[in-house]
């Protein structure tokens, strides 16, 4: 049918197996989902985001995810506490089906500990892990 | 897994495939969103030969299916199709089928995850009846072709004058040059009609239909799309709000119960639940919350469990939140407010009038 419409995956990312990533920006990080997870759900209907100032361990759930067909829960890929949140993304999920790496962002964590994103996926190893 | 005569129809076109009872199937193509609207606006194309189909045959084939059906087929025309309960003598549900009076044979169309029970059920009720039944399930493809358009779709493929053929009512005729069994029926809250092929000619149906098909915007539809078009027509599905624990009074299909017409095996269960009236009903809820109520949570009423739901989703058409749930007949009164439990958070839901999405011109 239609090839999906997305924008390239970055080289530059870390990765949870649970299809999060991390762009690294000196103490902070933007996160979000990947291109395998938004089309793996496909049709999205909602999106909960957690507030600013908000902290999280590693592997806790931030938000979740929803489609027609079910619901995914988003997992923090390090510890940190939320500095800013895409606070415009649940009211447009196109933008996140669109532009997952992108426009799609979903927080911007203060790092507890920066060496912890360095024990995430780089990019190969997540591409293999997406297509088993 | 079993594969329908279209399965390579569908892996060809990219589908994301799934196991539905047994059989591989199409589970989305473009999405479920997107093939939703289409049948709504334009048409959509179904692969359902999945669902079972059998033949009744033999001078006692009219008297069986009566004696085990709760619906009146004794004034059924030829080519008239009928919905219809098969229940347990408790009144539980076995299956909801669609019956057809055809020449030689009666007709039934039952669902895939119950073909097996429902082969049973009538070979277990032959005796002294004079027929019998044939599962013919692998030998025809079942294609629907729903929606607005679908008319103009199949109009094109046919010498049969299709406006002819009313709301549940099958004609044979040819589609593409093969022989067919054009049924206007369907499971969406759309015009439309199903389609009965041989197995080996539902590829160029198929194919003919995409291909007349393109000038009118039609997309092949999967499972995804398929449940969420039932559910806004607020049309059961076995398993969810059919069962052995539910009777058809109860689930608001009284319309295909006739209990004083006609004479069937669970009659006189239904007859006492009708004069007692159903303890719950099936209602229609319309959430205020973006998220979804999803099969089995809980239905609140101040803060006390009194229901599941059977089936909930997103409805692409209505823009909203829907579930259908079995509620204490006390509170299936349109406009009741009552709560979903979704995991810990108690959303306010509201029962509206069933159906959620009727077509304007039905």
């Amino acid at each position: 049918m239609n090839p999906p419409k997305r924008s390239p995956r970055p080289e530059n990312l870390r990765y949870r197996e649970t299809h999060e990533w991390l762009r690294v920006e000196g103490a902070e990080a933007v996160v979000g989902i990947t291109d395998f997870a938004v089309e793996h759900l496909s049709d999205l209907v909602h999106l909960q985001l957690p507030r600013t100032g908000a902290r999280f361990r590693a592997g806790e759930v931030f938000g979740e995810v929803e489609s027609v067909k079910a619901v995914s829960e988003l997992y923090a890929p390090v510890d940190g506490e939320v500095m800013a949140v895409n606070g415009e993304l649940p009211d447009d999920l196109d933008r996140l089906a669109r532009d997952p790496f992108g426009e799609g962002w979903m927080v911007r964590l203060r790092m507890a500990d920066p060496a912890q994103a360095r024990s995430l996926l780089g990019a190969s190893d997540y591409e293999s892990h997406a297509r088993e | 897994m079993l594969q329908t005569a279209l399965h390579e129809v569908h892996v060809a076109a990219g589908a994301q495939m799934v196991d539905f009872n047994g059989w591989h199937m199409p589970m989305r193509y473009s999405g479920i969103k997107d093939e939703h609207l289409r049948v709504r606006q334009a048409v959509g194309l179904f692969d359902l030969g999945h669902m079972g189909r059998l033949e009744v045959r033999g001078p006692g084939r009219e008297a069986l299916v009566r004696s085990l059906v709760t619906n009146d087929l004794s004034d059924m025309a030829q080519g008239q199709a009928r919905y219809a309960l098969l229940c347990r003598e408790d009144g539980g549900v076995l299956d909801d089928l669609v019956v057809y009076r055809l020449e030689e044979i009666v007709f039934v169309v039952c669902n895939a995850s119950n073909r097996e029970r429902v082969v049973d059920w009538f070979c277990g009720h032959l005796s002294g009846q004079r027929a019998w039944v044939e599962d013919r399930t692998l030998d025809f493809a079942m294609i629907a072709v729903q929606g607005p358009r679908a008319l103009a779709t199949l109009g094109a493929l046919t010498a049969t004058d299709l406006g002819d053929i009313g709301y549940y009512h099958a004609r044979r005729g040819q589609v593409a040059g093969h022989g067919a069994l054009i049924s206007r029926t369907g499971y969406t809250g759309e015009d439309g009609f199903e389609l009965y092929v041989d197995a080996p000619s539902a590829r160029l149906v198929w194919d003919a239909l995409m291909e007349g098909g393109s000038a009118h915007g039609v997309l092949p539809v999967g499972l995804g799309a398929r449940d969420t078009l039932r559910l806004e027509a607020a049309m059961p599905l076995y398993g969810h709000e059919l069962g052995l624990e539910v009777d058809p009074l109860s689930a608001g299909l009284g319309f295909a119960v006739k209990l004083d017409s006609s004479e069937f095996l669970g009659r006189e269960a239904l007859r006492r639940i009708r004069s007692a009236g159903p303890a719950r009903r099936l209602v229609c809820l319309v959430l205020d919350s973006k998220r979804v109520a999803r099969e089995g949570f809980v239905v609140l009423h101040e803060g006390q469990a009194v229901g599941r739901v059977t089936s909930g989703t997103h409805g692409p058409t209505l823009e909203r939140n829907i579930a259908m749930a079995y509620v204490p007949s006390g509170l299936a009164r349109v406009g009741t407010r009552l709560q979903v439990d979704i995991r810990g958070e108690a959303v306010g839901v509201q029962v509206v009038k069933r159906p959620f999405y009727k077509r304007e011109s039905a």
